[in-house]
């Protein structure tokens, strides 16, 4: 029999990509099955209803469910398909909370310096239902640009908010919608750059699965703010979430009326469309972003003319990045003022940032710029897994650069990041520790800009693949003496003479490593030696002869036979036959097996 | 129109007018290699960037549009630094084989070589290995000597409007393809290989025939069609053993397939160069053959109707092959009447001498019965 009046209890579950990935489908199925098993043996006093949300950030401790139920609201970590079962008898049923698989003191540390804007919503609210972004105040600031701002001082309250662009360059939104109003022409074109391709980057990707409603926002404030009825957005095709959610958020949108003719009533009328990217990295790039929407190859070209000016279809044209984008509605809800509070003089606002590494707590992250990369690691990232010793942390992708640790006090902002030879760039911010080996993480990186370089100019095409050849040899032991400086002349040269970003930024890995670890080269080099023992070449296994015990472990675990010896005598590696493959270090477990 | 300052030397351009364009107004020499006049910029070889007062980067002179007072420095120590290890690149992916190269002494990467003095190479490294596979006759393309500028590309596209040939791949193993990276299968035309800057792009039939020395260039119209291109003909020991076209003709010096590689007919043994008369009846001369012979390949053995029919041909003068076809032509005209007769006339003929056949029909012979494959 149906009760009347049953009280709501509500199941959040994470869907971001990280959610996902660790099983979020799977524990919101488990969820129903277990309450729908009970409903049949008792008769619950409760409905539940499932939300399905956007990245929490917290993306360590994936899956992350909330139970709602009335004001109180409780986050369980961790939590597996099997797990539900419990949480349903004991907390749903029961009304006891299961206390050790609730949040702990790390939860509240990793989000105790953040200061969320963007993803506030984002983990609260479900990406699939407009009401939801409506019920937190979305399409209030759309509504608040028509009816009382015109254009000029919607461009004069991004400018007075301070925000700058997300995509890693830090131009002045304002200025950039600016430029674009004053430069002539019927037809203006709103480009959202969801190309985001660094790797381990997924600022973009979480912002528009978890609100896409504010990007879609963001865009028709920055149309009505140029002049501009028609908006791109161009995203990623191996984001199928992402692609899938916006769409939608796009398809209700129009419903609703809020994308269309006559918004709210207004002239102003806009509308997206989706592109597709077909994976190339340089497609971030916007000029070759405008030639992959135009249908060319995806190919830089030279500016000036910039996009502003000679844009798609050669016209006038904004392209900002999705961060940018989403930070807009915000921004014209509470005011240029109250953004430019947070953060430096000259770094406005927050940033996003895919915390990533060797970190304990790995996730994304939104904190206000100025705040120390000390913080954001040992803060809100909890440290070094494993409490080794920090390295450095990569900032900004393969564009950026690696810092070490005595720098680890700078602040997080534009300016800061530049001086010491890195970027904010899009906000990847991978952290390194002694187990990494600075001359190979170069390695990684130019293996990356390299293989995705457009092939167009000279020194992004031929000249990172002879970065790359260098740093190649120089981890296999091959590395003559001059490399460095060879490395350092190259390197600048490709910077002062690629065409576009790509080939400009691509050498920062190289020289921000020889800046802060020359003496790992230097090792490598003269040496041979890799100090952080990962440059496989570089290595050589020896039995440590007073702790081996003769079990014989390390020989059957020896997939080339090299290690010989009979039992309870000491064994020996034959560094002649031995691959370097590890499997005796790691068996061992007399720390018998010696690595240099 | 703005004023611009290059090199200390100060000119005054149109709007648009790129830096590059203003320089060689000042005859102020800047290296290129990817850039062509008249295509669309490029700016991949980046040889040609300078410095411009106010920009923080250098930049390449073929993109920038100047603007009014902008003052630009286009060679320096630094400027030449970078074009210097600009070109050490693209050399460090080169075969290197000029020796051997059909492009030496033509090709704009051995000149620049030559006056940046480079003969080692600081960035030796792998280079991209391609098998040559075309199939066709006329085009050789040898990938590895390809730097990428482009030119190709864009001839085929802005030029031909065929777009037969595109970027593909990425990377150091990015290279000019075809669609689905088949055999190359386009109408032929060599613009790519005339604009070619280095020897990636020749034609197949030039190999080995001679490079510089002993070649004269002899300046002609192209006999295959009424349009009268331009041709320069390489001429060796007598032999035309290359065709090219210069930019300042009026055909800007782009030619088709035929007027670029379809020389062979000139020391063709083939090749008809003195009026021949028929000195049997036709009918005779044509005796039917059987359609299908037994044991054979079937159908007409050629080799025997060419016997047969030179057999019954013999050289004459152009006075008297001319005076004969006026001979036959009027008896025709008497015996049958002027509509008797029809002429045939060729796209190939100039419009002056197809306006002359047809006056020579309708006057001379008083017949309308005149056409022409491109019809009058």
């Amino acid at each position: 029999m149906q009760k009347n009046n049953l009280k709501k209890v509500i199941v959040r579950v994470c869907i971001g990509t990280g959610g996902l990935a660790a099983g979020g489908k799977e524990v919101i199925d488990a969820f129903k099955k277990e309450i729908s098993d009970r409903c049949i043996d008792i008769d619950l006093d409760f409905t539940c209803h499932y939300q399905k949300v956007g990245c929490r950030g917290f993306c360590a401790r994936d899956v992350l469910v909330d139970v709602v139920d009335g004001d109180k609201s409780l986050t369980y970590q961790c939590i597996k398909p099997e797990m539900a079962a419990r949480i349903v008898d004991e907390h749903l049923i029961g009304g006891k909370p299961v206390k050790e698989w609730l949040i702990d003191d790390t939860y509240y540390a990793f989000h105790a310096k953040q200061k969320k804007i963007l993803l506030k919503d984002c983990g609260t609210i479900d990406p699939e239902d407009i009401n939801a972004y409506i019920d937190v105040g979305g399409y209030s600031g759309i509504k608040k640009v028509l009816s009382e701002m015109n254009p000029e001082d919607v461009i004069s309250e991004i400018k007075a908010s301070g925000l700058r662009g997300r995509g890693g360059a830090g131009f002045p939104t304002g200025l950039k919608w600016e430029i674009c109003r004053k430069t002539p022409g019927d037809t203006k074109y709103i480009i959202c750059n969801a190309d985001e391709g660094d790797p381990g980057a997924f600022m973009d990707r979480s912002i528009i699965e978890g609100n896409p409603h504010s990007v879609i926002e963001g865009m028709m404030i920055a149309g009505y703010a140029v002049g501009s009825d028609h908006g791109y957005v161009y995203i990623r095709a191996e984001y199928p979430f992402a692609v899938e959610r916006l769409r939608l958020a796009i398809s209700q949108a129009h419903e609703r009326g809020y994308l269309g003719k006559n918004i709210f009533g207004s002239n102003f009328g806009f509308d997206i469309k989706v592109k597709l990217g077909a994976g190339a990295f340089v497609c971030g790039e916007e000029t070759a972003l405008i030639a992959s929407i135009e249908g060319q190859r995806g190919m830089p070209r030279a500016k000036p003319p910039f996009p502003v000016h000679h844009g798609l279809w050669g016209k006038p044209t904004v392209i900002n990045n999705v961060e940018t984008l989403s930070n807009i509605p915000y921004i014209i809800r509470n005011g240029a003022q109250w953004y430019a509070s947070i953060g430096t003089e000259k770094s406005k606002g927050t940033k996003v940032f895919a915390l990533t590494g060797k970190v304990k707590n790995t996730g994304l992250i939104e904190v206000p710029m100025g705040i120390t990369l000390r913080e954001i690691i040992y803060d809100i990232g909890g440290g070094i897994i494993g409490d080794r010793e920090f390295k450095a942390v990569q900032t900004g992708g393969p564009s950026g650069g690696c810092i070490p640790a005595e720098m680890l006090d700078i602040p997080v902002d534009y300016e800061s990041l530049a001086q010491v030879g890195s970027i904010v760039g899009s906000g990847g911010m991978v952290v390194l520790d002694e187990t990494d080996c600075m001359v190979n993480i170069a390695r990684f990186f130019l293996e990356f800009t390299q293989a995705e370089s457009c092939g167009k100019c000279v020194p992004c095409r031929i000249g990172t693949k002879r970065l790359l050849e260098i740093l190649d040899r120089i981890t296999k032991g091959l590395g003559r003496e001059g490399d460095i400086e060879l490395l350092q002349k190259l390197s600048s040269d490709i910077k002062a003479a690629s065409l576009c970003g790509l080939g400009q930024t691509a050498p920062n890995p190289v020289l921000s490593t020889i800046r802060y670890f020359r003496e790992e080269y230097e090792a490598h080099i003269r040496d041979k030696k890799c100090p952080a023992k990962v440059c496989r070449d570089l290595l050589t296994y020896y039995i440590i002869e007073e702790f081996c015990k003769g079990c014989g472990a390390c020989l059957r675990a020896c997939p080339s036979g090299a290690i010989t010896g009979e039992k309870k005598k000491l064994h020996k590696i034959n560094p002649d036959i031995c691959i370097k493959c590890g499997a005796c270090f790691e068996v061992c477990k007399f720390k018998a097996v010696g690595r240099e | 129109m703005f004023k611009v300052t290059i090199d200390g030397k100060t000119i005054e351009v149109q709007e648009g007018t790129t830096v590059l364009d203003a320089a060689k107004m000042l005859d102020i020499p800047i290296p290129t290699l990817c850039h062509h006049p008249k295509l669309t910029p490029f700016g991949g070889c980046r040889l040609c960037i300078v410095e411009i007062k106010g920009i923080p980067r250098p930049v390449t002179s073929c993109t920038t549009p100047v603007s009014d007072g902008m003052e630009v420095t286009t060679s320096n120590p630094y400027i030449e630094d970078l074009r210097k290890t600009v070109l050490e690149l693209i050399l460090s992916d080169h075969p290197n084989d000029c020796m051997v190269c059909e492009k030496a002494g033509d090709c704009t990467l051995q000149e620049l070589a030559y006056f940046y003095g480079i003969r080692e190479n600081r960035f030796e490294g792998e280079r991209r290995i391609y098998t040559k596979r075309d199939g066709n006759p006329f085009i050789e393309r040898d990938l590895e000597k390809c730097i990428m500028c482009g030119r190709c590309v864009k001839v085929c596209d802005e030029v031909e409007g065929v777009g037969a040939i595109d970027f593909g791949y990425r990377g150091f193993s990015s290279k000019i393809c075809t669609p689905f990276g088949k055999d190359l299968n386009c109408e032929f035309c060599g613009q790519c290989v005339a604009v070619c800057p280095t020897g990636a792009l020749t034609g197949k039939m030039w190999k080995q025939k001679g490079r510089q020395k002993d070649i004269k260039e002899i300046e002609t119209t192209c006999p295959y069609c009424g349009c009268g291109c331009s041709l320069t003909l390489h001429v060796r020991r007598n032999e035309v053993i290359k065709i090219t076209s210069r930019e300042d003709t009026l055909n800007e010096g782009w030619l088709c397939v035929k007027g670029r590689f379809s020389y062979s007919f000139i020391n063709s043994p083939d090749r008809l160069t003195k009026p021949l008369i028929r000195i049997a009846p036709k009918d005779q001369s044509n005796p039917p053959l059987p359609p299908f012979v037994k044991g054979g390949r079937g159908g007409i053995n050629n080799s025997l109707l060419v016997t047969r029919y030179s057999s019954l041909f013999r050289e004459a003068s152009w006075d008297e092959a001319v005076d004969y076809i006026a001979k036959r032509l009027k008896t025709l005209k008497d015996k049958y009447g002027p509509d008797a007769i029809a002429g045939l006339s060729s796209a190939r003929c100039t419009n002056e001498e197809n306006y002359l056949f047809q006056k020579f029909m309708r006057a001379g012979i008083g017949t309308n019965n005149i056409d022409h494959c491109a019809r009058y």
